[in-house]
């Protein structure tokens, strides 16, 4: 059951990406950010039958990571809405040249 | 038995994925990526990774996907359902960027068969002589010992940072 696994994890990547790429409102490109970074922990546990217990020891890093990058990123969209009044991507053009 | 209820649960993974990304508010697209986290992880309990299907409902479903969900009705948007596609330079780019991933992705299975030959006893072994928290957390404390204190000090920075840029005035 690994390989259909891992061909799950690249399915659910794939839709990740494609939200990222298409949509625009900030909050589900974050969603989407998840939903990848899920994908990966999909294919580290499905790994871990394979090689060993270590790919679950890994899930628990991505996972923390995961929670840092959700809290910091809500806390920029939440200091660029008070500034803009929207969580459209394309209205974040504060570094842009 | 296990097989029928894998195929049951990635499918219904696939369907709130593309839920998540195809609704129009951020609510619905979030509960929709609820139920895929909480299908992701009836598939851990089928890989017999039981003590991160119980993480993924605690932390990921419970404390991150809720910490969206109050930023949302923070925000009050959940009444927005204007169509936000990009154009099309951008959908053309992203269905470049998905179709090649899906193509170096397909081609690394087919020639590296390797990847599948590993030591499968390797697992039994650590959940037979430890149970499976056992497994995960001794070489999560002995092997990874800096990696995790370095996730710590990642959280700490965090928090820090997090609080700091919803205080200031920006």
């Amino acid at each position: 059951m690994v390989t259909p696994t891992l061909v799950l994890a690249v399915i659910l990547f794939g839709l990740g990406v494609a939200g990222v790429v298409f949509r625009r409102n900030a909050i589900i490109l974050f969603l989407c950010v998840e939903l990848m970074l899920n994908a990966v922990n999909l294919a580290f546990v499905a790994l871990s039958r394979v090689w060993g217990i270590e790919g679950q020891v890994f899930v628990f890093f991505v996972m923390t990571v995961a929670a840092a990058e959700a809290a910091v990123g809500l806390a920029l969209i939440i200091a660029i809405f008070r500034h803009r009044e929207s969580v459209d991507a394309m209205d974040f053009n504060l570094l842009r040249w | 038995m296990s097989e029928l209820f894998w195929w049951v649960f990635a499918s219904i993974a696939i369907g709130c994925g593309i839920g998540t990304i195809t609704s129009r508010s951020p609510v619905a697209s979030l509960m929709f990526l609820v139920v895929a986290f909480f299908s992701l992880s009836a598939i851990y309990v089928l890989l017999g990774a039981h003590f991160i299907a119980v993480v993924q409902v605690i932390v990921y479903a419970g404390a991150i996907l809720v910490l969206f969900l109050f930023v949302i009705m923070l925000l009050n948007l959940g009444h927005d359902y204007r169509s936000d596609l990009r154009s099309g330079g951008w959908i053309l780019t992203g269905f470049g960027a998905a179709g090649l991933i899906g193509y170096f992705v397909s081609r690394s299975f087919g020639g590296v068969p390797a990847l599948m030959q590993g030591d499968p006893p390797a697992f039994e072994a650590a959940v037979a002589e430890r149970n499976i928290i056992g497994a995960i957390a001794f070489p999560m404390y002995q092997d990874y010992i800096v990696p995790f204190e370095l996730v710590g000090l990642l959280l700490l920075v965090a928090i820090v940072g997090a609080v700091i840029m919803a205080k200031r005035r920006i």
